[in-house]
């Protein structure tokens, strides 16, 4: 049954008034939503669009060149050249088990070092590849691009890697690079690198990163949700780093390395007028190619392990007693202090006594009488154990520090020591001891409290050579941009002007030039015929031995003295100042001498002659 | 038995709204599916066949009375009942919710179902009860229990927004029938408290989407990805949009479900504020287009028949609308005549269907 209705009841204006109510309220709520539209996309427009921008574009970086190391004469000492990084693109891999098997044989590393990196690289977005294996070779790779099917999400990516054509140069100097810490990007210096990104970790590499490092281009990509790019929007190019030209020259570098032939120690060449360092090197050393390669545990472990510390910087963070070349300080203050003159005479009867103490000469049975030369010459002690007691430590020490001992030289690359010059103050200070005269007497040959770097040593020298100016070693000669302009260049710094009076210079000048020129000096066996040069040999104790008959070769390795020897050349009109050290190496005389030997011949050309001069006389 | 008449009568301008929304729907699922590969016939296309569909089921509701309907209405409530306890006893499960109804050609969605069969069945019921000074709560256990029951089984299933859509319905038809001022009180109160209690009966992925709604950025690749994706798709539309087809969210894949309950989203990114304002209006006009069928009804059983199609109408638009903008929780509520499925096609043209029935034999003869 239909019920009609007993009147037109939707005429009522209750009725009426339901339906204006309901239809308001429909034009409300739509008020509503439009409302939000408006906000959303009137309002808040530029916030979405820059969202949703940033949905769609990914920037994939494209590493810059790191600039290039070349040494003086425009050498190339650190270069760049791909490697081939094996990666997995998280999203095409549908079984990670079966694919690191695979790729495990490939690669011939453990199964479970593979899931190890692929778990660490979960980290990283989804869209960036994870990198399983770095650097892989030629062959590897080959086989690996051969496979690709069974390999779904595999990739190569080149990156650049440091390569030295000239093999190890200075890697203590140059240093090495390495993935950034978590640590550096939240330094303030870091706030453009990304996490992966290659940094110095050491040496120059590090000092001169913002130098080296370039400016990344870029790659804008248009992404899908699942990351795949859809096209290329726009690609910035990369701008390579800066060229770092070295004052090191690379020639003279290397014959300094072979000169130790195995042998712990360190030695320093310096231009004697601007304080440039033309060779520096750390004995034992490393091989920078590892580094850039990426370390294994296990050479890392050796590394670390080595008794020798191929990793520590001998030139500038070895401390050693100068030994004799320390006679040098002594003389010069005593001239300067007018307590002796180059023709105070003192007998030498291989030793002296001091209070209840003997002060033993090197030659047991003494120099006889003695003067300045033959005292440097021959390399007396006990002429200088005379003249010390009337100078005072504290003469001795001011002149060691006026010609650049016992304070760091601002080398800003590594880790430089400070070495240590000791007098009056220092001791009461240090040990709340007053000084006793024995150490005067100790300090006077370069023993005791003394420590000096090979770099001190080659700095003390060069100011005898050239007058008593101490430079500000440095190792950067100037930086290039990539259109060849230079943007800084190194100027010779001087650091200190040492008063030295001529007369006393040039008595000690005479005598180290006897030291390697005449028969008798303690370096006479490794003189130059052509070109007469000026040195100083010292030995410097490791530790205190009582029986000092017993055969040198019989002392374990690691009691034995330090050889010393500084030098510069030619003894006339002075060029280079060179210092080697040689770790319990004995004698300066025999061991340290023939090495800076080796240096000053080669940097005057005198080496090569030998073979020329065979040839001449074959004819 | 067929009357000339209701041709004449027929409400064209009624269909034509319906007809430009489903364009509208058809040219952003276009937009949408453009850069998807499917090997079978285009969504565009089977959306297309879809409509067809519906209109050949709004010309089958056209050519019988909706009077009929009245007498229908027990069975129908009843076998619709039933079916939804069959959902629950051997329905077809699906991403955690058993809802559909296996009948070997086709997958039937008796909650869908219910949106239209509850409107019929209380329409029945506010016909024959008048009440002059408006419903007290005595008179209301009827209307209530009839709603209770299918909204407690779709609850079950679970399906938390049709089971909403069905409360709103029924709430709003007893609201027009009209209520005493204390009733009606008495009733927000129960609701509120209803829907306290009610949070300790959401499942806990229904309680996330709403915690995600009230801070989406809590979880962003997660369960705020949507209410994310879909707001920086809107925002960045702009007043123009970017363009048909050049929306990057969707076209890039970054707005989940965007043929389906996100499709306005694509659209208000391609269209821009301008779109959505005309999209808008549109669907506001086949509100009040609807309340005003059941203004003019020749019968209280049209009048309330009408009026609760469009309020089914309305709040589809309203949740879906509120969702996509995130002013409402993610509820899986698809966007009538617009968002892509045959389900929610159907159900609609079925309304649609009964509100031109009604329209075109408003005339008492």
């Amino acid at each position: 049954m239909n019920r009609d209705f007993p009147f037109d009841w939707q005429a009522l204006p209750q009725n009426r008034k339901r339906y204006v109510l309901a239809s308001l309220a429909a034009t409300v709520v739509f008020l509503l939503l439009l409302l939000r539209l408006w906000q959303l996309q009137i309002i808040s427009d530029e916030y979405y669009r820059t969202l949703s921008e940033k949905n769609r574009t990914r920037y994939i970086p494209i590493a810059a060149q790191r600039g290039r190391i070349f040494d003086r004469d425009g050498r190339l000492l650190a270069d760049n050249r791909p490697a081939f990084n094996v990666t997995v693109l998280r999203q095409e891999v549908e079984d990670p088990e079966l694919l690191l098997d695979r790729l495990s044989r490939f690669l011939s590393v453990d199964r479970e070092e593979l899931l190890k990196r692929w778990n660490a690289g979960k980290r990283l977005p989804r869209y960036r590849p994870i990198p399983l294996a770095w650097d892989v070779d030629r062959k590897t790779l080959e086989e690996i691009m051969e496979n690709a099917v069974d390999l779904p999400g595999v990739l190569m990516e080149t990156r650049p890697v440091r390569s030295f054509p000239l093999g190890s140069i200075a890697p203590h100097f140059l240093g090495y690079l390495g993935e950034i810490t978590e640590k550096e990007l939240g330094l303030p210096e870091f706030e453009n690198y990304r996490p992966g990104d290659v940094v110095g970790k050491a040496g120059l590499e590090k000092y001169l990163e913002a130098i080296l490092c370039g400016i990344d281009g870029e790659r804008r990509v248009e992404v899908d949700v699942k990351g795949k790019s859809m096209r290329i929007l726009k690609t910035q190019n990369p701008q390579p780093g800066n060229q770092v030209f070295l004052t090191l020259q690379a020639s003279l570098q290397q014959v300094a390395e072979q000169a130790f032939d195995g042998q712990a120690g360190a030695a320093v060449v310096i231009n004697v007028h601007s304080g440039e360092i033309l060779a520096i090197t750390s004995q034992p050393t490393f091989d920078p190619a590892q580094f850039a390669r990426g370390l294994t545990t296990s050479e890392w472990r050796d590394l670390q392990t080595n008794p020798l510390k191929p990793l520590q910087n001998r030139a500038i963070s070895g401390q050693y007693p100068p030994g004799s070349i320390f006679k040098i300080v002594t003389a010069l203050a005593a001239l300067k202090a007018g307590v002796a003159t180059p023709s105070t005479r003192v007998t030498c009867k291989g030793a002296t006594t001091v209070g209840d103490h003997t002060f033993r000469c090197w030659k047991r049975w003494g120099h006889g009488p003695t003067d300045l030369h033959k005292a440097l010459k021959e390399s007396c002690d006990v002429w200088f154990y005379k003249v010390a007691l009337d100078v005072g430590i504290d003469n001795i020490a001011a002149m060691a520090r006026e010609l650049g001992l016992g304070s760091a030289l601002g080398l800003p690359v590594g880790m430089e020591k400070s070495g240590l010059i000791p007098d009056r103050n220092w001791k009461r200070k240090r040990y709340g001891k007053s000084w006793y005269l024995g150490e005067t007497l100790n300090a006077a040959i370069g023993q005791g409290y003394i420590l000096t770097t090979p770099l001190q040593l080659a700095t003390m020298i060069a100011a005898i050579a050239n007058g008593g100016t101490v430079y500000r070693p440095h190792i950067i000669k100037h930086i290039e941009n990539n259109g060849h302009q230079t943007m800084q260049s190194v100027e010779p710094e001087i650091l200190h002007q040492a008063a030295l009076p001529a007369f006393a210079l040039d008595a000690v000048r005479e005598g180290l030039e006897a030291v390697v020129n005449e028969p008798g000096g303690t370096a006479w066996r490794s003189r130059l015929d052509e070109l007469p040069y000026a040195g100083k040999t010292g030995t410097s104790q490791v530790v205190k031995l009582r029986d000092d008959s017993r055969d040198e070769k019989l002392i374990p390795y690691r009691f034995r003295d330090h050889a010393l020897f500084a030098a510069y050349a030619p003894a006339q009109k002075p060029e280079i100042a060179v210092a080697v050290v040689v770790e319990h190496g004995s004698h300066g005389s025999s061991a340290a001498a023939p090495i800076a030997k080796a240096i000053i011949a080669h940097y005057f050309g005198l080496d090569k002659q030998t073979p020329t001069s065979q040839n001449t006389t074959g004819e | 038995m067929f009357d000339r008449r209701l041709l004449t009568h027929f409400d064209w301008g009624l269909l034509l709204v319906v007809l430009i929304i489903a364009g509208l729907g058809i040219l952003n699922l276009i937009s949408v599916t453009s850069s998807w590969t499917t090997p079978t016939a285009p969504f565009s296309l089977k959306q297309l066949s879809w409509l067809g569909g519906g209109l050949v089921i709004v010309s089958i509701i056209c050519a019988i009375d909706y009077r009929r309907l009245e007498y229908l209405a027990f069975f129908l409530y009843a076998g619709n009942l039933l079916l939804l306890l069959l959902v629950l006893l051997i329905g077809r499960t699906s991403m955690g919710a058993t809802r559909w109804l296996d009948l070997k050609f086709f997958n039937l969605q008796p909650s869908e179902l219910m949106k239209i069969v509850i409107i019929i069945t209380l329409a029945c019921f506010f016909s024959r009860n008048e009440q002059v000074r408006g419903f007290a709560f005595r008179d209301l256990w009827m209307p209530f229990t009839l709603l209770a029951l299918p909204a407690l089984l779709i609850m079950k299933q679970p399906d938390l927004g049709t089971a909403m859509i069905v409360l709103m319905i029924g709430a709003s038809m007893a609201l027009f029938a009209g209520s005493q001022p204390a009733t009606l009180s008495g009733l927000g109160l129960l609701a509120g408290g209803a829907a306290t209690g009610g949070w300790f009966l959401l499942h806990d992925y229904q309680k996330q989407r709403i915690l995600t709604f009230l801070n989406p950025e809590s979880d962003p690749l997660g369960s705020g990805y949507h209410i994310i994706q879909s707001k920086i798709a809107v925002g960045s539309g702009g007043f123009w949009g970017k363009g048909f087809m050049k929306g990057t969210q969707s076209q890039l894949s970054f707005l989940p479900e965007r043929h389906t309950d996100f499709a306005f989203s694509v659209f208000a990114e391609e269209w821009g504020f301008f779109g959505c304002v005309v999209l808008l209006a549109l669907f506001l006009l086949l509100v009040i287009w609807g309340l005003n069928v059941s203004r003019q009804a020749s019968t209280r059983f049209g009048m309330f028949l009408a009026f609760g199609v469009s309020a089914m109408l309305f709040f589809h638009i309203v949740i879906n609308l509120g969702m996509v903008i995130g002013l409402l929780p993610v509820v899986g509520v698809p966007l009538p005549l617009f968002s892509y499925g045959g389900t929610s096609m159907i159900t609609t043209m079925t309304g649609v269907g009964l509100l031109l029935n009604v329209s075109m034999r408003r005339f008492k003869f």
